[in-house]
């Protein structure tokens, strides 16, 4: 009994809770590209370096913050430097709209248009933050680094196998769970919100009832940027802060999009932690854990890895190419456009 | 047909999208409380006539004129401002957002409390009032057409245009949506509408325009249509 | 042949010489101003971008098919240089080869298993259960041979080798081997991701491109990783031996230069015209391609995919051929650049690199166009090489108010070489805006 015990919680510390914070992560990454694909129905290639700018300007600050001696301590000082990253990230995004995307709308251009259009915007971000900030790791995550250590679980519990969870962790959940509740109080009971959805749905029908559509472009930017900048913060502080690491999220993130159903936020939510939680499970390595859940002379020789970790963009891949072949529209139904 | 000039009028409606002319010279009008009904067959312009009206489609000529007052060059969103509503022939409701949200959507303009309209529409189509918290695109053929007619009344339009309201409902829904129609119209708008089904409707119209290719071939009040035995012949089946 | 192909009126020609021409200038201005030397080194690669570049536009232009997974089939075409031209490792063979192959035996089965059980069972919780008995034991059946006989082939003298090798053959064998690798993976995909909408289409080549990535940086055996393999044989004369050579030290000074420049420049210049070789067999059958009454029904198709399948074409068909056809060359110019650097990277296969600069090529040159899509190669090469030094300069000019030791004006000159980036990006963004057709607009 107590090897499926210590089997569990070995699983909850390498599987389960880095799982939870990851698809959260995504989720929010994910929950920008839907909404934009919603709204100015393209994929948004920018949103990768729409997050890495953002957590620039969120790391810049937090390091200017932290030279004054200003500390929230035990929470991150990057926690107080996220709106004003928020702010530059809104403008970022408001002004590629004005210069580059609203002239294509403006010519009813084609979506892939406006796919180019954003792989321009792409590289300028890519090259803005490279230029600013240069291409390596950084840190900046400070304050507490855990909530709770495997240690003291097991000074607590008397188990073999201990649970830590880091304060990033930790914040990483309880700020997913807020945005996405206001983001959907926003959609659902705002008259703005439900301007959105009314246009996601239906272009012109919106148009007829006197939506004022740049209002809604507006809108839909200043959340994704807001969104990006939240997601890229929240996983450089879980893990650090590289420029071409957020570009190569982009795989993972179109992914839960388009698991979930693109342009539908919900399944945004759910194709996230799909994605992350079958990254997790398909790279743990399960020598452990089966030693402790299977009797004494069963335990294995090898690794019992089904796919070493550098393939982990299979995983996304492979989980979009099977919904794409069986469900094009996403599991929980997006638009067919 | 003589008298005061119409509360809407389109005059010398000549335009297409983007390639030939669909509309060549075509003029329409409805007054205050009146219905005014377009039949013709399938193709001759019909739809597009109502998209020039509002505003949807770039005029090589003619003119729309509301309440005397030249709207031209105005957007289809300023002419919902100015009193006009529009209910188009396809993907007329929002399909993933409830009844009532439909209907709140169709008052967005409006700053004031819309209660009141909800209520008046609720009442017009008592089934909304049930279903209003089902997705629109939930409904049936019929359910869907009121939702759509509802959204539109939300703005307490004075003239409310409607492209082929009946079309896919049975004829007992077909009916009592003529009927809500004529009560709409009592009301004092100004109903200007597409029919497929143009024996009923000429029937409750107060004027009947025949398009065919663009063009005005028949233009007279519903009875006169109605009895006009060319007509009879070629559009309403002997 | 070539010129004749190209059928437009005289000043759309004469606007499109006169920008062949003045590339050439730009890289005569290099070599003078910078060196000869350089300016072939970016010749050369302006060649094998052009060669991407045209693959591209054979995916985009002809056919409208947006593939962003450019860099994958850049790096197949890469590493078919080492597995054709780098000695076979024989102790390695002897240790693992067995275990290799029995491995991919049964892989090959288990997947044609699937395929068969797939095709002919109806559909229903039945074929599930007997795909998955297929499956999941021919899976853990695989890596019960695979994973012994990785270990032991990467044992084999890590330091040096480590892998299984290559068959030892002329790396020139190379550039066709890269083409139909790159064709039979590009047919693979082509199956799963065509007759998608065009957004998912550009996600799934994405992760393709990063998966095929990903198996050759850590795919030790096969590729010896990111430990590289390099000193691949060359197919032109070694400078050294050139050196030596007495009727080279002649023409050296016969030439008035020193014979280790001129060596340096005579190797540039045979692998220039290998490539542009290539390079002009590829247009020529590029140009016969587009003119041909298939390449009139890819852009029928392209410009009205509705109207010509309502014609009764073969849509998804004629994707598939067309997405295979410039898979390979962009294969072929993959197992080029392997041969112009004598080694294979993979840690250098990055996507803005390898995809997304080939993409603002072939919109800059002008898609549908196979002139402009060579063009764009080259221009976009050159800046993309140039916008360093560029950059580097106007940082300069602009930071010569600062003081010498200012931190801010380290920054800015260390981060020069950031502003190629944004240098290709506004590019892009600029053609998109003002000129969507490109410098030579397809007629
Ligand atoms: N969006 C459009 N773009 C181009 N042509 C159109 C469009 N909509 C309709 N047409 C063409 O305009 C003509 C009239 O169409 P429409 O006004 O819809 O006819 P009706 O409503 O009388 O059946 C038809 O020939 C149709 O093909
Ligand atoms: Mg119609």
């Amino acid at each position: 009994m107590d090897g499926i015990l210590n089997a569990l919680i070995l699983l909850s510390n390498f599987v389960i809770v880095p799982g939870i914070a990851y698809g959260s992560q995504l989720a929010i990454g994910a929950l920008g590209v839907t909404l934009v694909y919603g709204i100015l129905r393209f994929s948004n290639f920018a949103h990768g370096d729409t997050m890495a700018f953002g957590t620039m300007a969120t790391v810049l600050l937090t390091w200017a913050l932290q030279s004054w001696g200003v500390s929230i301590s035990p929470f991150p000082t990057a926690l107080l430097a996220l709106p004003f990253g928020i702010i530059c990230t809104i403008l970022v995004c408001l002004a590629a709209d004005r210069w580059v995307y609203r002239f294509y709308r403006r010519e009813k251009a084609a979506p892939v248009v406006f796919l180019i259009a954003s792989i321009g915007v792409m590289f300028v971000l890519n090259g803005l933050v490279r230029f600013i900030i240069g291409p390596d790791d950084q840190r900046f995550a400070d304050g507490e680094r855990f909530i709770m250590k495997a240690r003291e679980f097991k000074r607590l519990t008397h188990f073999n196998e201990g649970i830590t969870i880091k304060t990033s962790q930790g914040l990483t959940v309880v700020t997913a769970a807020i945005v996405v509740i206001a983001l959907f109080w926003f959609l659902k009971r705002s008259r703005a919100g439900k301007s959105m959805r009314a246009f996601s749905d239906n272009e012109d029908l919106a148009l007829l009832s006197g939506i004022n559509p740049e209002r809604v472009v507006m809108i839909t930017w200043i959340i994704a940027a807001a969104l990006a900048t939240i997601a890229g913060v929240l996983y450089g502080l879980d893990k650090s802060f590289k420029p071409f690491t957020y570009f190569q999220l982009l795989l993972p993130i179109f992914a839960s999009a388009i698991v979930g159903g693109l342009g539908n936020p919900l399944g945004a939510i759910a194709g996230g932690f799909m994605i992350a939680f079958s990254e997790v499970t398909v790279t743990y390595a399960y020598k452990k854990f089966l030693a402790y859940a299977l009797p004494g002379d069963w335990a294995p020789q090898g690794l019992v890895q089904l796919l070493s970790t550098d393939y982990k963009f299979a995983v996304s891949f492979v989980i979009l190419v099977l919904v794409l072949l069986l469900r094009p529209t996403g599991i929980f139904g997006g638009k067919a456009v | 047909m003589n008298g005061a000039e119409d509360y809407l009028i389109g005059e010398h409606l000549t335009g297409g999208y983007g390639g030939a002319n669909i509309l060549h010279d075509c003029n329409i009008g409805v007054g205050r409380g009146e219905i005014a009904v377009i039949v013709g067959p399938n193709g001759a312009g019909k739809s597009t006539a109502m998209k020039a009206v509002f505003g949807m489609l770039n005029l090589r000529e003619g003119s729309v004129r509301l309440d005397g007052k030249d709207i031209t060059g105005l957007t289809p969103q300023a002419r919902v401002a100015k009193g006009m509503s529009f209910v188009p022939q396809n993907h007329n409701v929002f399909t993933s957002m409830s009844v009532e949200e439909n209907l709140e959507m169709g008052a967005f303009i409006r700053r004031d409390d819309f209660t009141d309209t909800l209520g008046q529409v609720f009442d017009l189509f008592p089934i909304l009032k049930e279903k209003r918290r089902q997705a629109a695109g939930e409904l049936s053929g019929g359910q869907r057409q009121q939702v759509a007619v509802g959204r539109a009344l939300m703005t307490k339009p004075k003239v409310l245009m409607l492209d082929e309201p009946t079309a896919g409902v049975s004829p007992i829904v077909m009916n009592e949506l003529f009927d809500r129609i004529i009560e709409v119209a009592k009301s004092g708008i100004a109903i200007l509408m597409v029919e497929q089904n143009a024996r009923q409707a000429l029937r409750i119209a107060d004027k009947g325009y025949v398009l065919v290719q663009g063009r005005n071939r028949y233009t007279d009040t519903g009875a006169a249509l109605m009895a006009n035995p060319e007509v009879r012949k070629a559009f309403l089946g002997g | 042949m070539i010129l004749t192909g190209h059928r437009g009126p005289i000043d759309g020609n004469l606007r499109a010489i006169a920008m062949f021409l003045g590339m050439f200038l730009a890289l005569a201005a290099v070599g003078l101003m910078q060196s000869w030397s350089l300016a072939l080194a970016i010749l050369n690669l302006c060649l094998i971008s052009a060669v991407m570049s045209l693959g591209v536009n054979i995916q985009w232009g002809y056919a409208g098919l947006f593939n962003v997974g450019i860099m994958g089939f850049a790096a197949l075409g890469g590493v078919t240089g080492v597995l054709i031209s780098a000695a076979p490792v024989t102790a390695a063979w002897q240790a693992g080869g067995s275990g290799i192959v029995i491995a991919l035996a049964i892989s090959l089965v288990v997947i044609l298993g699937a395929v068969l059980v797939s095709k002919r069972m109806a559909a229903g919780l039945r074929r599930k259960l007997v795909l998955s008995l297929i499956i999941v034991p021919g899976y853990f059946l695989a890596r019960h041979y695979f994973d012994p006989a990785i270990e032991a082939i990467e044992a084999v003298e890590p330091a040096k080798t480590g892998y299984l090798g290559g068959l030892g053959l002329p790396i020139l064998f190379s550039w066709i081997a890269g083409g139909l690798l790159a064709a039979a993976v590009a047919w693979v995909i082509g199956k799963i991701a065509l007759g998608l909408r065009s957004d998912y289409l550009a996600i799934a080549t994405l992760g393709i491109s990063e998966i095929i990535i990903a198996i050759l940086k850590n795919e030790d055996w096969l590729t010896r990783g990111v430990k590289n393999v390099s000193g691949l044989p060359r197919p032109v004369p070694y400078e050294v031996d050139l050196q030596q050579a007495l009727w080279f030290q002649d023409w050296a000074a016969r030439m008035g230069a020193s014979p280790v420049e001129f060596s340096s420049i005579f190797v540039k210049l045979n692998y220039a015209g290998l490539f542009a070789t290539v390079l002009l067999v590829l247009l020529w059958l590029s140009q016969r391609a587009l003119n041909s009454p298939w390449g009139r029904m890819m852009r029928a198709i392209r410009d009205n995919e509705l109207a010509a399948s309502a014609m009764g074409k073969n849509v998804t068909g004629r994707h598939l051929q067309v997405f295979v056809l410039g898979s390979a060359v962009v294969g072929i110019a993959g197992a080029m650049l392997t041969t112009l650097d004598g080694q294979f990277t993979p840690a250098s296969y990055q996507p803005l690199r390898f995809t997304f600069v080939i993409w603002v090529m072939v919109i800059v040159g002008g898609s549908g166009n196979n002139w402009g899509a060579v063009l764009g190669g080259f221009v976009i090469w050159f800046f993309w090489i140039e916008a360093e030094p560029i950059g580097l300069w106007l940082m300069d000019l602009f930071t010569a108010g600062l003081a010498e030791d200012s931190g801010l004006r380290r920054h800015l000159l260390n981060s020069a070489a950031h502003m190629r980036l944004m240098t290709m990006g506004l590019i892009l963004l600029l053609v998109l805006r003002f000129s969507p057709r490109g410098l030579i607009p397809e007629k």
